[in-house]
């Protein structure tokens, strides 16, 4: 590992993973696999419990803002380990000189999203540095839920089998594309806005009606690809996916082409893994599209033995590829 | 090398055009290009436009493809 | 997408892959020279639609991955300097030189900024008239007139804190160099962006002295593989000529306009590709008209030049003589993460993948 933190510690692929384990897990000695949320039995209750910190440049961007996203984010993770979500807290890093108006605006989309999501803003922390010791604001939230018994393999993965079906709520790598066109670095402008969005209701529905839902996991760094390399590790599987099942808008493709970007590797932040039993696919499809957060639904992949846990790709001209585990952010190319 | 993508034109302003692709909008330099109209495909090239696009050709490359794979059908 | 998903049609594909399937009478072996046909044909998974006695085999043809390391120590100790903002493509910014890397001085907080357009680079400069901006100018024949227009417009508007590090480069004497060592290939699937600009005739030396095959070809799907069918129908005919399918941006004499500007603005040199060494003229500097912009001169600098590890069989791998296993340094010394030969810097040469698929897991 080098000596030095770089943004590829952040990227969400194999330095940070290595990161985490190096440095964290050994040091705080928990144990793996590492899930989204921590699961912890206390009281009589299956709790679980999450925390994610929200550095984004700009903190506005089309689709929302950081506020917005620091509560779908903590509700997506506590909601993917299939858990009710119900408690946050938020804690705020406020740069000297950043405008209150600003702050307020942010504050006004965290209590809208709460409310849509159903969960409660219940503590918090504030700290102001001076001036260029952050970058504006950082946010970080907290969350708890409380998870049914019956739920408790789904962060894991553990009922995972061959045959097995990977179904996704929508297309792929709006956030990131639509960040980047607002951080106006790459000099090009974009209809795309952001997929933010609290995924709980959406998988409230599914769970509710479909027994056999056998593990969720939210798309954000290192994108569809990063996720499914993880699970294909932690279950000791491979898997197959299809890409042209798999939904990607125009304005995101044209991003992806030009500057040599690869949208499964986009990070998402309203977007879902979900793997299901064949029998019960088609139901979870049906109802994941009733829900406009899931309108785009698809079924794209399917769990295969393979002791060398790759991940392949039938590519849409019926070629195929494997997908690698993501290796640091996507640069734009010119080659 | 040179990752280079057709985008249209969408609106010139001297040397430099606003290109699409997709949808998404990019500037390309005009400079190596003559002629060239709102409307046009160009190669997009790490900011320039190094070609146009030629329908003529492109359409005969189509059918040219279609009469192998047709060919093949037969 | 117009212009693109058409040359993605599945059926048609499908179809052109049996039609090359049913051509084959014996085993083939060609290269593609350019990094933008060895990422479509790893992208599309093009190698699982052709029979095996199809080999598809990378050459030199990513100008990052070529870019000697004495360019990018130049670079670093470049980004050292106070008062330098490096600008540059995506791609440089991982590229390992004997030290260090442009991303590992970053880290350190050194100022460099990822452009898209030599121009972007040229809109940095206007806005930091305090700093010197240095742009990394990689790329062949397709890339540098690019620059060459960014430079006239600096000599237009007379800015004087603009500097270009270049090591562009041109396809031919690479191709020769590959082809006069003797080489293992039935032909060549030829860069069509580079051809965009220069035009078709600047291979016909191939065919003429090397009697092998050549397609300028286009980057779509169809594309890639209609060239394979009409490679096969060379070697099958034993007519090598020079061939092109990517007509829709290909012309015999190229852009001229381009060509113009690239005479006027740059001029040929020596220049190191990384696992290859010198290539005699190869390269393009800025010509003394416009050396106010020339880093190299503007901005002197000395770095302590160390030859790459002569055990590196790059060459050879990339003219398809020896596999990546061959190498005495493979997965022990030369890893991703610490390249050695432009086979392991790029995500898409062959040393980088032997080591993922083959090695790893």
């Amino acid at each position: 590992m080098n000596d030095l933190i770089s943004l590829n510690h952040g990227s969400g692929g194999k330095q940070t993973h290595e990161l985490i384990k190096k440095v964290f897990v050994k040091k705080f000695g928990m144990t793996e696999p590492l899930t989204d949320s921590a699961i912890l039995k206390e009281m009589g209750k299956t709790l679980v419990f999450t925390t994610d910190s929200y550095v984004i440049d700009p903190l506005f961007f089309p689709g929302g803002n950081i506020g917005k996203l620091a509560i779908c984010g903590t509700v997506n993770d506590l909601a993917v380990s299939g858990a009710e979500p119900k408690y946050i807290a938020a804690s705020f890093i406020i740069e000297e000189g950043f405008p209150v108006n600003d702050l307020v605006t942010i504050a006004e989309s965290m209590a809208d999203e709460a409310t849509n999501a159903g969960v409660k803003i219940v503590t918090g922390d504030t700290k102001v540095v001076e001036k260029g010791k952050c970058d504006r604001l950082f946010i970080t939230t907290s969350g708890t839920g409380i998870l049914d018994y019956s739920q408790e393999h789904i962060s894991t993965g553990k009922r995972i089998k061959p045959g097995d079906k990977l179904i996704i709520n929508g297309p792929l790598g709006n956030h990131s594309i639509a960040v980047a066109g607002a951080r106006n670095k790459l000099s090009f402008t974009t209809p795309v806005t952001s997929d933010c969005a609290s995924l709980n209701h959406l998988i409230e529905g599914v769970l509710k009606s479909c027994k056999e839902i056998h593990f969720m996991r939210d798309l954000t760094r290192g994108g569809l690809a990063g996720v499914m390399n993880e699970l294909a590790g932690m279950i000791n599987s491979g898997i197959i996916a299809d890409e042209a099942s798999i939904p990607v808008d125009d304005p995101v493709r044209g991003v992806c082409e030009i500057l040599g970007f690869d949208p499964l590797y986009l990070a998402n932040e309203g977007k879902l893994l979900i793997v299901t039993s064949a029998e019960e696919a088609e139901k979870v499809l049906e109802i994941l599209r009733s829900d406009a957060l899931g309108a785009f639904s698809s079924i794209f992949g399917e769990i295969v033995p393979d002791k060398r846990n790759l991940v392949v790709l039938n590519t849409s001209v019926g070629g195929k590829r494997i997908l690698d585990m993501p290796s640091g952010a996507q640069l734009p190319r010119i080659c | 090398m040179c990752l280079s993508i057709p985008a249209k034109i969408v609106s010139i302003d001297g040397s430099m055009a606003e290109v699409s692709v997709g949808g998404s909008l990019f500037k390309a330099g005009l400079h190596m290009i003559e002629n060239a109209k709102v409307g046009d495909y160009i190669l997009l090239h790490a900011g320039f436009a190094i070609q146009k696009i030629s329908e003529e050709e492109a359409a005969e490359t189509l059918k040219i493809l279609k009469e192998i794979s047709d060919t093949l059908n037969e | 997408m117009k212009f693109i998903d058409e040359y993605r049609d599945k059926d048609l594909i499908e179809n052109l892959s049996s039609q090359i399937n049913k051509s084959v009478i014996h085993d083939y072996t060609f290269m593609e020279v350019c990094g933008g046909h060895t990422a479509a044909i790893h992208r599309f998974g093009i190698p699982s639609l052709l029979s095996e006695k199809i080999r598809l085999i990378s050459g030199p043809g990513c100008p990052v991955c070529v870019t000697g390391t004495d360019f990018i120590d130049k670079a670093v100790t470049y980004s050292e300097m106070e008062d330098v903002i490096i600008t540059t493509f995506g791609d440089l910014v991982r590229v390992p030189g004997s030290a260090s890397s442009l991303e590992k001085k970053r880290v350190k907080g050194a100022d460099i900024r990822v452009v898209f357009s030599g121009l972007e680079a040229l809109e940095i400069a206007r806005a930091n008239p305090d700093k010197k901006i240095i742009f990394l100018a990689i790329g062949f024949e397709t890339t540098a007139p690019g620059t060459a227009v960014t430079v006239k417009q600096a000599d237009k508007e007379d800015i004087n804190n603009f500097f270009v590090l270049s090591a562009h480069k041109i396809m031919p004497p690479a191709m020769e160099a590959i082809v006069s060592e003797g080489v293992n290939i039935d032909g060549f699937i030829c860069p069509g962006h580079v051809a965009a600009i220069t035009g078709s005739s600047i291979f016909g030396f191939i065919p003429e002295k090397y009697k092998i095959g050549c397609v300028i070809t286009g980057f779509e799907p169809t594309d890639l593989l209609q060239s394979i069918l009409m490679l096969i129908t060379q070697v099958n005919n034993s007519s090598p000529f020079v061939e092109i399918q990517y007509k829709r941006a290909v012309t015999v004499k190229g852009n001229t306009i381009a060509q113009k500007d690239l005479k006027e603005v740059f001029e040929p040199c020596d220049a190191i590709w990384r696992g290859f060494g010198v290539i005699p003229s190869s390269g393009l500097r800025l010509q003394n008209n416009y050396g106010k912009f020339n880093a190299d001169i503007q901005v002197p600098v000395s770095i302590d030049y160390k030859e790459d590890d002569s055990r590196c069989i790059c060459g050879e791998i990339l003219r398809g003589m020896k596999t990546p296993e061959q190498c005495p340094l493979f997965a022990n010394i030369c890893v991703p993460e610490n390249p050695v030969g432009a086979c392991m810097v790029s995500n898409e040469g062959s040393c980088n993948t032997w080591y993922k698929y083959k090695i790893v897991r």
